[in-house]
C-alpha cells in the first residue's frame, strides 16, 4: 500500500435539522454521522459496520457530495471534495462512484439496461455511437450478463441481475473508487455470494478501492481488509480483519459478532445480549454514545461526561474508549 | 374456548399437530396458472420447532398464509390440499369456527412489524383486541392481562408503553408488541413469518432468544419460516427446505447440516459466508431460480445443479427416504454414485 | 391489451371516426338551410334522423359538423395546457430552490382562481372569440392543474434512488430532466389529456351554451343547444341529442382515461422498498418479476 492514502476522511458531520413548529424553526439536529475519520488506500476495501441509525449510509454518501457534509475534511488522491464545485465536482464524480443496496430503486424503470450504463460514458464524453455500445456490451460480460441485454429494461431482471446491471454502470466511468452502499443486503444467500465474488475480482483485475458499507458482518469478513464498526454516528472501533474478528475490543463490536446467527446447529452460543435499543441519533447520550448500554464494569461517571477519541491501542487497532476495554473477546474466529 | 368438533374431539397424542398435506396454491398469469406451491407436505407435532427454510420465491410464505387462509387473492388454494390443525379441517371450516382457531389455538407473527400493525390504534389495544375477540373478561382484567403480556415479552414499562402508538416504539420493540398478540391467548402453533429479517442483528438475538424462552415456558410448537440459514440452525429441531414450491429436503436439523443431501441445501450451505472461515471465493449456486410459470421439465433444480444427468430431465423426482427422519427429492438418493460427477453449471 | 382498455379505446375510435368522417358522409352542409318554408324545426324523420332547426338546417350535420369543432377546441387546448404545465413544472424542478419554491406558491395562487369565472369574464369583455383564441383562452387557464401534477411527480421522482445513481454519475439538471424523469410522466400525462379532453367537451358546451364560446352559426354541440333553448319542450331533438353526442364523447374520454390509468398507473410506479425477488432469466421474452413472493424488505 502507498504511504499517502487515496481517501482521507476527518472528522465529517452530517447533522441534519429537526423543525417544528408553525415557522419550521431548527428545535434539534438528528446527528447522523459525528466526527467520522478513516483513511483508504488504493487497492483497499474498508468495511464500515454497523446497525440501522448508525450513519453508515450518510457517510458513504457524504464523501461523495450525494448529501452535502456539515462540516469536515475529505481529501481525494489529494484534492479537497468538500472544496469542488461545477464542472471539477463532476469530474471528480468519474473518480467516485457508488452502488446501492436497493437493486430495484437504484436503475431507473423506464430506461433500458444499456442506456443506463451508457450515460456515464456520454456524460462525460468517453464514448459515443456504436463505440459506447461496444464498451457497454463489454462492461455487461465483465459483470457475468450477457451483452444482448442491454436492450431489456430492469424489470425483466432478478434483484442479483440487477446488481450487475449497477455495478457495470460504475465501472463504466472507470473510478478507481467506488462506496458500495449495502450491495448484496437485499439478496439471497446464493445470489449474494455471486456478487460478492465479482465484486472481488472485479477488485483484483482493476485495483479498485472500496467503502464496503454493510450490516452483515460475515459478508464483511470476506470483503474487508480493515473494518471499521459505526454506532450513532461515530467510529467505536477500526482494525485490520483478522483483528477484529479474533480480538475485538469494543463490548460493542463483541456483542455484534456474537450476535450473528451461526449456521451450525452445534455451536455453542455465547451470547452477549445488549440490554435495550439503541438510543435515537437526534437525542444520543452526553460523553461517550455507548455508556447506558455498557457492560464494561470499568464504567463510571468520566464516561458520561468525555467523548472518547479514536486512538490507537495497538498496532493498526484504534478503539474509541477512554477505559481499559476488559471484557474478555468470544472466540468466532479459528 | 373448545373447537366445535367436527372432528374427533380426542386427538391421539401421537398425532401431529399440524398437518400439510399436497398443498397446492395457484395464481393466474398471462402464461396460464401458475403453482406458486406445487404440492407440499408437512407436519408438526406438538412443542415442537420447524423451520422451513428458502430463498424469495419459493413459496415458503404462502404456504405459511395457507394455515390460516389469509392467502390473498387471486392466489386461490386448489382442491387436493389438506390442512389439518388439531383434527379441524382448516380449509372446509365455516368462519365462525375459523375465527376461533385464528388468534387463539393457532397465531402468526408477520415479518413486518410496522405494516402488520395499525398505525392508529395503541399497541396496548391491539393486543387487548385478540382477548376481547375471545374471551368475555372485564375491562380491567383484559388490560391487565396485557401489560403482563407486555412484560413477558421483555417490554419495561409496560403500562405506559401499552398506551403508545406503534410509530413511538422500535423495530425491535414492535417485533415483541406483534409476538405478544400472538401468544396472548397461549396458542398450541405460532407460525412466525421471517419474524427478525427487517431486524438489525443484535435486535435479531434479542428476539430470537425470546422465541425460544417463550417455548420452554408454554411449550407452544413453533413454525418458522426463514431464509436464513443461520437462524435455522439456532430454532429448529426440523427442518424443511423448500425451492421453487416444492419441498426438496427435510432433516433433523443436525443431520441437515452435517449431511446435506439434496443439491440445493448442499449449495446454500456452502454459499454463506460464515465467520472465522474466509476462503478466497464464496461457492455460489449458479442461475437463479425460474418463475413457476417456467420451470424446467423434470426436476425443477436440474439447470443449477452440478450433479444433474439424464434422467433429471424427463423424471420429477418423489420426496425418498434418506434416514430414519430425513427425506431429499432427488435422484441421486437412488443412484448416489451420480454424486461423484460434478460440472460446471453455465453461468447466465 | 386488459380488458378493460380495448372497449374504450373502441369507444374512442367511433367517435373520433364518427367526428372525422360524418360530416362527409351526411348530404347535407351543416349551415346549409334546405327549406326555410317547408322544412324548419321537423321533428326527427327518416330523411333527418336529428329532425331540423328553426332556419331548416338539419341537426344530424350540425352534430356531426359541431362534434369536430368540439373535440377539434378540446384536444388543441388540453395539448396547449400539457406543454405549457410540463414546461412549467420542469423549469421549476430544475431551478429548485427559492425559484422552484416561489413558483409552486405562484402555481397555488393561480389554482385558486375559479376557471369557469375568468373564462366568463373574457367572455363578458371581449365578446365573440375566435376559434384560435378560444384555444388560447382555454389552454392558458387549464395549465395549472398540469403543472402542478409535475412538479409533484418530480419532486417524489427526484428523491428515487436512480435520480440519486444519476447524479452520482454526473448527469446535470436537464439532461437528468428530460432523459431520466421526464418519460416517467409520459403515461400520467396521457390519462391527464384524457380527462382533460373530457372536461373540456363539457366545458365548451357550456360556454357556448351561454354565448361565449363558439359563435353562430358555426356548429357546435354547444350552439345546438343553445338553439334550442327557449324550446325544450316542443323541438326536444335540438337539446337532446347535442345532450346525448356530449355525453357519448365525455363517456368515452373518461373511460379511456380510466382505462389508460388502469394499465399504466399501479405498473408504473416506481416500487421502493422491495428486495429478494426470482429471476426471468429474459431468454423467453419478458417476464414480470414475480408477485409471488408476498415477503419483500430492504434491510434497514
Amino acid at each position: 500500500m502507498s504511504a499517502t492514502p487515496l481517501l482521507e476522511v476527518r472528522n465529517l458531520t452530517k447533522h441534519f435539522p429537526i423543525r417544528t413548529g408553525l415557522l419550521q424553526r431548527v428545535t434539534g439536529a438528528v446527528k447522523a454521522v459525528d466526527g467520522v475519520s478513516f483513511d483508504v488506500h488504493a487497492g483497499e476495501t474498508l468495511a464500515l459496520v454497523g446497525e440501522s441509525g448508525c450513519g453508515k449510509t450518510t457517510t458513504g454518501r457524504s464523501i461523495l457530495r450525494l448529501i452535502e457534509p456539515t462540516s469536515g475534511t475529505v481529501r481525494f488522491d489529494g484534492t479537497d471534495v468538500l472544496a469542488l464545485r461545477g464542472e471539477t465536482l463532476r469530474r471528480m464524480r468519474r473518480r467516485m462512484q457508488i452502488i446501492f443496496q436497493d437493486p430495484y430503486g437504484s436503475l431507473n424503470p423506464r430506461m433500458t439496461v444499456g442506456a443506463a450504463i451508457r450515460e456515464g460514458l456520454i456524460v462525460h464524453g468517453l464514448a459515443e455511437g456504436s463505440a459506447a455500445d461496444r464498451r457497454v456490451a463489454t462492461l455487461l460480460d465483465e459483470v457475468g450478463l450477457r451483452p444482448e441485454y442491454a436492450a431489456r429494461y430492469p424489470h425483466e431482471f432478478s434483484g442479483g441481475q440487477r446488481q450487475r446491471i449497477g455495478i457495470a454502470r460504475a465501472l463504466a466511468v472507470e473510478p478507481s473508487f467506488i462506496v458500495c452502499d449495502e450491495p448484496v443486503s437485499a439478496l439471497d444467500v446464493s445470489v449474494q455470494a455471486q456478487v460478492v465474488n465479482l465484486l472481488r475480482d472485479l477488485q483484483r483485475e482493476r485495483g479498485l478501492s472500496y467503502l464496503f458499507i454493510a450490516h452483515d458482518l460475515a459478508v464483511v469478513a470476506h470483503m474487508a481488509d480493515r473494518v471499521a464498526v459505526m454506532y450513532l454516528g461515530r467510529i467505536v472501533e477500526l482494525a485490520p480483519r483478522r483483528t477484529i474478528f479474533s480480538t475485538p475490543l469494543m463490548p460493542y463490536t463483541q456483542a455484534l459478532l456474537s450476535a450473528v446467527p451461526v449456521p451450525d446447529p452445534t455451536a455453542k452460543r455465547q451470547r452477549i445480549l445488549l440490554p435495550g435499543d439503541p438510543p435515537s441519533p437526534a437525542n444520543p447520550p452526553s460523553g461517550c454514545v455507548f455508556h447506558p448500554r455498557c457492560p464494561n464494569p470499568l464504567k463510571d461517571a468520566e464516561c458520561t461526561r468525555v467523548v472518547p477519541p479514536l486512538e490507537e491501542k495497538s498496532r493498526g487497532h484504534f478503539v474509541a474508549c477512554i477505559k481499559q476495554p476488559l471484557l474478555h473477546p468470544s472466540s468466532h474466529a479459528s | 374456548m373448545t373447537i366445535s368438533a367436527t372432528r374427533d374431539s380426542t386427538t391421539a397424542p401421537d398425532r401431529p399437530l399440524l398437518d400439510v398435506h399436497a398443498l397446492k396454491i395457484a395464481f393466474p398469469s398471462e402464461h396460464g396458472v401458475a403453482r406458486a406451491v406445487d404440492g407440499v407436505s408437512f407436519t408438526v407435532s406438538r412443542g415442537e420447532s420447524v423451520c422451513v427454510v428458502g430463498e424469495s420465491g419459493c413459496g415458503k410464505s404462502l404456504t405459511a398464509l395457507s394455515l390460516l387462509r389469509l392467502v390473498p387473492p387471486p392466489g386461490r388454494i386448489e382442491s387436493g390440499s389438506r390442512i389439518t390443525f388439531d383434527g379441524a379441517d382448516i380449509l372446509t371450516l365455516d368462519d365462525e369456527r375459523l375465527r376461533d382457531i385464528r388468534g387463539q389455538h393457532m397465531a402468526m407473527i408477520f415479518q413486518e412489524p410496522m405494516t402488520a400493525l395499525n398505525p392508529v390504534l395503541t399497541v396496548g389495544d391491539q393486543i387487548a383486541e385478540v382477548l376481547r375477540v375471545h374471551t368475555t373478561l372485564s375491562r380491567q382484567e383484559t388490560w391487565a392481562r396485557t401489560v403482563d403480556m407486555l412484560a413477558q415479552v421483555g417490554i419495561a414499562d409496560a403500562g405506559a408503553r401499552a398506551k403508545q402508538y406503534p410509530h413511538e416504539l422500535s423495530g425491535g420493540m414492535r417485533q415483541r408488541v406483534m409476538i405478544a398478540m400472538a401468544l396472548i391467548m397461549s396458542p398450541k402453533l405460532v407460525i412466525a413469518d421471517e419474524p427478525t429479517t427487517a431486524l438489525d442483528v443484535t435486535i435479531q438475538a434479542q428476539i430470537l432468544e425470546l422465541l425460544r424462552d417463550l417455548r420452554a415456558r408454554t411449550g407452544m410448537a413453533l413454525l418458522l419460516i426463514t431464509h436464513d440459514l443461520g437462524v435455522v440452525a439456532e430454532m429448529a429441531s426440523r427442518v424443511i427446505v423448500m425451492y421453487a414450491g416444492r419441498v426438496v429436503e427435510e432433516a433433523d436439523v443436525e443431520d441437515l447440516f452435517a449431511a446435506p443431501s439434496h443439491p440445493y441445501t448442499e449449495g446454500l450451505l456452502a454459499a454463506i459466508p460464515k465467520l472465522g472461515q474466509e476462503e478466497e471465493r464464496l461457492q455460489t449456486i449458479s442461475g437463479s431460480v425460474p418463475p413457476p410459470t417456467a420451470l424446467p421439465s423434470g426436476c425443477t433444480f436440474r439447470d443449477r445443479c452440478p450433479y444433474a444427468f439424464a434422467r433429471c430431465a424427463t423424471e420429477e423426482p418423489a420426496l425418498l427416504q434418506v434416514g430414519s427422519a430425513h427425506r431429499a427429492r432427488c435422484h441421486l438418493v437412488e443412484e448416489p454414485a451420480r454424486r461423484a460427477v460434478r460440472h460446471d453449471v453455465v453461468r447466465t | 391489451m386488459s380488458r378493460r382498455l380495448s372497449p374504450a379505446f373502441v369507444l374512442m375510435a367511433l367517435l373520433v371516426a364518427v367526428v372525422v368522417a360524418g360530416p362527409l358522409l351526411t348530404p347535407y352542409a351543416p349551415n346549409a338551410q334546405l327549406d326555410i318554408i317547408a322544412l324548419r324545426s321537423q321533428a326527427p324523420s327518416l330523411a333527418h334522423p336529428f329532425g331540423t332547426d328553426a332556419v331548416s338546417r338539419d341537426v344530424l350535420s350540425r352534430v356531426l359538423d359541431g362534434g369536430r369543432v368540439s373535440l377539434a377546441l378540446a384536444i388543441l387546448s388540453v395539448s396547449l395546457s400539457l406543454v405549457v404545465g410540463t414546461l412549467y413544472g420542469a423549469m421549476s424542478t430544475l431551478a429548485g430552490g427559492v425559484v422552484d419554491s416561489t413558483m409552486r406558491r405562484l402555481l397555488d395562487v393561480a389554482l385558486s382562481i375559479p376557471r369557469l369565472l375568468v373564462l366568463l369574464a373574457v367572455g363578458a369583455l371581449w365578446g365573440a372569440l375566435s376559434f384560435p383564441a378560444l384555444v388560447l383562452l382555454i389552454g392558458f387557464t387549464g395549465w395549472f392543474d398540469t403543472a402542478r401534477l409535475v412538479t409533484d411527480e418530480l419532486r417524489a421522482l427526484r428523491a428515487q434512488e436512480f435520480s440519486l445513481a444519476a447524479r452520482a454519475m454526473g448527469v446535470r439538471g436537464p439532461r437528468l430532466l428530460w432523459r431520466h424523469l421526464l418519460p416517467h410522466l409520459l403515461p400520467t400525462l396521457v390519462i391527464t389529456a384524457s380527462f382533460g379532453v373530457a372536461g373540456t367537451i363539457a366545458l365548451e358546451a357550456g360556454l357556448s351554451y351561454l354565448g361565449l364560446g363558439i359563435q353562430a352559426p358555426q356548429a357546435s354541440w354547444g350552439t345546438i343547444l343553445r338553439d334550442g333553448a327557449g324550446v325544450v319542450q316542443s323541438e326536444w331533438w335540438l337539446s337532446l341529442f347535442p345532450g346525448l353526442a356530449t355525453v357519448f364523447a365525455v363517456l368515452a374520454c373518461n373511460a379511456l382515461g380510466d382505462a389508460l390509468r388502469e394499465r399504466f398507473a399501479p405498473n408504473h410506479v416506481p416500487r421502493r422498498a422491495t428486495s429478494r425477488d426470482t429471476a426471468p432469466i429474459p431468454m423467453t421474452g419478458t417476464t414480470s418479476p414475480s408477485a409471488f413472493s408476498p415477503s419483500r424488505t430492504v434491510r434497514p
